[in-house]
């Protein structure tokens, strides 16, 4: 009975430890070839550690002024697109999660039905609207195209916080004479932070990580984000014989970890609001 | 050796271009000493973009840009296929430098040449050849490169078979196997050799013919044997990584790998050479035509000082320094016939045997490129298996649809 | 009596006025919203539609005309389309498969209770806070021919085979290891549903089931997966639909390669490389449709269970 203990304990041990590795094994192979020479990494049999670690490619990386171009970019569009959806998404949410009127279960099954459309189906139309608009190779393209998957989201998620927040406290409101936008700004955004700390992770992110419309609206080097520009790596910055991939893995650990370490630290966070985004739908 | 000085430079100062220049081989090195050139001596700053290495990618790039009337792009690399379809977004060269262009091939300014504009200027020509490693084909008891697609297999096997003990991943022959525009290169002369014609007779595709799937049914039957597996992703550079690396016997690629082979310290210096590209027997030996021109925006905020670097990118004296320094083929018969030129050229001489093919941009018009994507998309279905008469009736609809 | 009714009437006068007054300032502050709604998704979705039934091009001289159905009958001979369509079917049931059976497998380790549990969870989140291009890149170094750390383990420590192989080049390996990047990336996600789905089954229903002496398998297929149906359909639906408009992991992993274009892939070529807008939406609509297909499937399958 004991023995039988102790094996189960040990398999169950053995499968969690399985599942790390598996989880983190491609991240941690980058970040080790990351440091790696280019000596070592074009040899066989490969080395699981580097020997003589060295930044060379982090310096060349960082010295590449596309790529940080690229990273600025990113930065730019994937904060204004989460500031442009949490201002707009909380007003929609206030409305539907506060007030019951004609319409309000259409509206929501329009913003529900548009996290589950492809953005690809939209695609031709978004371009010609891009180029209408004198946006083409313009980051602002982004920002307004990205509100695509990034605005029901946030409505979807920010309604469920609001709706929860007992009735009593609106009514003390209005008592006091709030008007409905003091309402809204001085006691349902505030009750409301936490899940616009939430669904602006999850916007960022989902920004950061986009590629298809940076692929189709933006152009020249000096507007491609970074999903863009590492795939564009290899077309454009080796001269050597060698696909550069000691860069390109360098290139790859500096524009994940800052995500991985947001996921971290908010962890708890995102957890709930991925799962409480799906599971309500 | 220093890139030349501007000729008749005048001062551009506070203009700010563009440029999408070559980024195959050494073409992005001297681009960029071309352009600091012109900087010094015109004042004009000259940002050098590379352009996607793939020809397609560039093509939809420059389509995008121009459907927004973009001005984030002065002065483009062009294939010679591309004036025609590009002609309205082009500036008209013709009042500046003319007088330049008269001094360039006739049959290229007819290329640039777009019902009456001159929407661009020619900058280099080029053509498909078969690379060999002369000192290969002596150790094997080869006195003469191939002359049939036969031959070349069999001599491809034999040297791949020897060569295997020293190096494991030797290859036979490389070429560009990728689907983009390069393979449509490639797969033109395969079937052009093999008398399958060559993709459009007038508006009409004529690819579903049998000689033409004997063509791809053969080049399908190379990869894996004595083409690598991974030939179905290569474009130009990889090709050439891997032939001046000294792993390969034979490769197809355009006359810039010939001054890149020869540089001190490749592996293959002096140890390869040129002949014109195999046929079936009866058949001719077929190179497709090929070369890049230079154009001017129409959004461009600087166009003269746009056409001014034109104007220095297509001089004689730059076309001889592009010439000695990376052997890229000048389009002035006057320079093409330079001693020094001629010298570091000498494979003009030596593929004259082969017919010249040209990608078929006439007859395609404006749908040039989506013909090419059919035709390419197909012929590498194809090499990844698809029964070859069947890729050819999938292309042959696509084209159709295309140009209906 | 009057007076009350008049009373009443009143009341629900005002009543009625003031619910309006509160429908208006809804619909004002849902109206930033509506509007880039329908700017940026209803509108171009109309677009799409419309432009399907014509042979718009961008940049071309021609006005475009309007031509009913003919891209769609097109589409049903296009061989490029059905191979893409065929692939990406394939692809979303293979993965969809593995990353039920897999997050399942997660969900239920981690709904025991160890030490370190929530470490383990955090580390879920690295494959999925890792843009898809990136971590494409990625696996693409570790299937490298040459130096990829696969071949190495295969070949030279393990002596499994006894060449390397192309993974990403050789048609036999190309779809798997498209595969295996989908699922690294979002079991996580799978996973993470099932277990907020786990836990919120009473843990009562267990012990009662064990005091009737059920066996584990017995308590796992009568409570847990009948509880857990919700929380399955989701993932199911959410990874059917990404799996049907998977573009990255090709994109990145193949480019244009015609043998491994999926129903995405495809039709960013013919919008963006060949600008064909009208035979691009109309293989944009019907990605709509396959998705769709998929959806009655499920519900019909769901709802013959309830019953």
């Amino acid at each position: 009975m004991k023995a039988r203990g102790v094996a189960r304990r040990a398999a169950f041990g053995m499968a969690v430890v399985f599942l790390v590795v598996y989880l983190v094994f491609p991240f941690g192979w980058a970040l080790v070839s990351s440091f790696k020479t280019n000596a070592e990494l074009f040899s066989l049999p490969a080395r699981f550690w580097p020997e003589h670690p060295t930044l060379e490619h982090y310096r060349r990386v960082l010295a590449n002024d596309d790529f940080l171009r690229a990273a600025l970019n990113s930065v730019l569009v994937a904060s204004s697109v989460t500031l442009v959806s949490l201002a707009i998404g909380a007003l929609a949410a206030f409305a539907l999660g506060r007030y019951r009127f004609r319409g309000r279960s259409l509206v929501l099954y329009v913003i529900l039905s548009m996290t589950l459309f492809p953005q690809i189906a939209v695609l031709g139309a978004l371009f010609q609207l891009v180029n209408a608009l004198g946006l083409y190779n313009r980051l602002p393209a982004l920002t307004l195209t990205y509100l695509v998957f990034t605005l029901p989201f946030t409505i979807w998620v920010l309604t469920g916080f609001l709706e929860a927040v007992p009735v009593e406290i609106e009514e003390a409101a209005y008592m006091d004479g709030a008007s409905p936008l003091q309402l809204f700004a001085k006691i349902m955004l505030p009750l409301a932070a936490p899940g616009m700390v939430t669904t602006g992770l999850l916007s960022f992110i989902a920004a950061w990580n986009e590629l298809l419309f940076a692929l189709s609206f933006m152009q020249t080097p000096d507007k491609r984000t970074v999903t863009h520009a590492i795939l564009s790596f290899s077309a454009t910055t080796s001269s050597a014989f060698e696909v550069p991939w000691g860069q390109m893995m360098a290139a790859s650990v500096l524009v994940t970890t800052p995500l991985v370490l947001l996921a971290l630290v908010f962890q708890r966070r995102i957890i709930a609001g991925l799962t409480a985004g799906a599971v309500k739908g | 050796m220093p890139p030349p000085r501007v000729p008749r430079a005048e001062r551009h100062a506070g203009a700010r271009l563009v440029f999408y220049a070559e980024s195959v081989g050494i073409g992005a090195a001297i681009d960029r000493a071309l352009a600091r050139r012109f900087a010094l001596d015109t004042g004009a700053i000259v940002d050098v973009v590379l352009r996607p290495r793939d020809a397609t990618e560039t093509y939809a790039s420059y389509q995008r840009l121009f459907q927004a009337r973009s001005a984030d792009v002065d002065v483009l690399s062009l294939d010679i296929v591309w004036p025609g379809i590009f002609a309205p977004h082009l500036l008209d060269l013709g009042a500046a430098l003319g007088g330049l262009a008269a001094t360039h091939l006739e049959a290229a300014i007819k290329n640039d040449t777009v019902q009456g504009r001159l929407v661009a200027m020619p900058y280099f020509t080029d053509f498909g050849m078969l690379y060999y490693r002369s000192d290969l084909l002596q150790k094997y008891g080869y006195d003469a490169p191939p002359a049939t697609w036969d031959e070349l297999e069999g001599m491809a096997r034999t040297i791949q078979g020897g060569e295997r003990a020293r190096s494991r991943s030797f290859a036979g022959f490389v070429w560009q196997g990728k689907a983009y525009e390069g393979l449509t290169c490639n797969a033109l002369e395969w079937i052009h050799s093999y008398g399958g014609g060559a993709i459009l007779e007038g508006r009409e595709p004529t690819v579903e013919n049998p000689r033409a799937a004997q063509a791809l049914a053969r080049f399908h039957g190379f990869v894996g044997t004595i083409s690598p597996v991974g030939v179905t992703g290569y474009e130009e550079e990889d090709a050439r990584n891997v032939f001046q690396g000294g792993n390969a016997a034979f490769m197809r690629n355009w006359p810039y790998a010939y001054a890149a082979g020869n540089t001190k310290g490749s592996r293959i210096e002096g140890r390869f050479d040129v002949a014109p590209l195999p046929h079936e027997p009866g058949y001719e030996s077929s190179a497709i035509l090929g070369g890049w021109t230079l154009g001017v925006s129409r959004y461009s905020r600087f166009p003269d000082a746009a056409v001014a670097f034109v104007g220095y990118l297509c001089s004689p004296e730059v076309q001889r320094f592009r010439a000695l320094v990376g052997g890229y083929i000048p389009t002035i018969p006057a320079v093409q016939s330079d001693p020094d030129v001629a010298r570091v050229l000498p494979f003009l001489e030596r593929v004259r045997g082969a017919t010249l093919v040209a990608r078929p941009s006439n007859q395609a018009g404006a749908r040039y490129n989506e013909v090419s994507i059919a035709f390419y998309q197909g012929v590498s279905k194809a090499l990844y298996g698809t029964d070859p008469e069947k890729a050819l009736e999938q292309i042959a609809r696509r084209i159709r649809r295309s140009l209906r | 009596m009057s007076t009350t009714t008049g009373e009443a009437e009143k009341q629900a006068e005002v009543a009625g006025i003031r619910a309006k007054r509160r429908a208006r300032v809804a619909w004002a502050f849902l109206t930033p919203a509506l509007i880039v709604t329908a700017f940026v998704a209803l509108y171009p979705l109309c677009d799409t539609l419309y432009l399907s039934l014509t042979n718009t091009r961008l940049g071309s001289e021609e006005p475009a005309r309007f031509v009913g159905l003919s891209n769609y009958v097109e589409l049903a001979h296009d061989g490029f389309f059905l191979d893409a369509l065929l692939l990406t079917v394939l692809f979303a049931v293979i993965t969809v498969v593995l990353e039920l059976a897999l997050g399942l497998g997660i969900a239920l380790l981690l709904d025991a209770r160890f030490k370190g549990r929530s470490a383990v969870r955090a580390a879920m989140l690295v494959p999925w806070a890792i843009p898809t291009a990136v971590s494409t890149q990625m696996w693409k170094w570790m299937y490298n021919d040459v130096y990829g750390v696969f071949n190495d383990v295969l070949v030279n420590r393990l002596g499994l085979l006894s060449e390397p192989i192309a993974f990403t080049a050789d048609p036999r390996t190309s779809l798997p290891a498209a595969v295996l990047v989908d699922v690294w990336k979002t079991t996580p996600f799978v996973a993470l549903l099932l277990l907020a789905g786990l836990q919120l089954i009473p843990r009562e229903l267990y012990e009662a089931a064990r005091v009737d002496g059920a066996t584990r398998l017995q308590a796992f297929t009568r409570i847990t997966l009948p509880l857990l149906r919700p929380a399955l359909l989701v993932a199911l639906v959410f990874r059917t639909l990404d799996a049907l408009r998977v573009f990255d992991v090709f994109y990145v992993m193949f480019g244009s390669r015609p043998d491994m274009q999926t129903l995405a892939t495809y039709a960013h070529e013919i919008l963006v490389s060949i600008s064909d807008v009208g035979y691009g939406s109309a293989v944009s609509t019907a990605i709509f449709l396959v998705i769709a297909v998929f959806i009655v499937i499920y519900i019909a399958l769901f709802q013959r269970r309830d019953t």
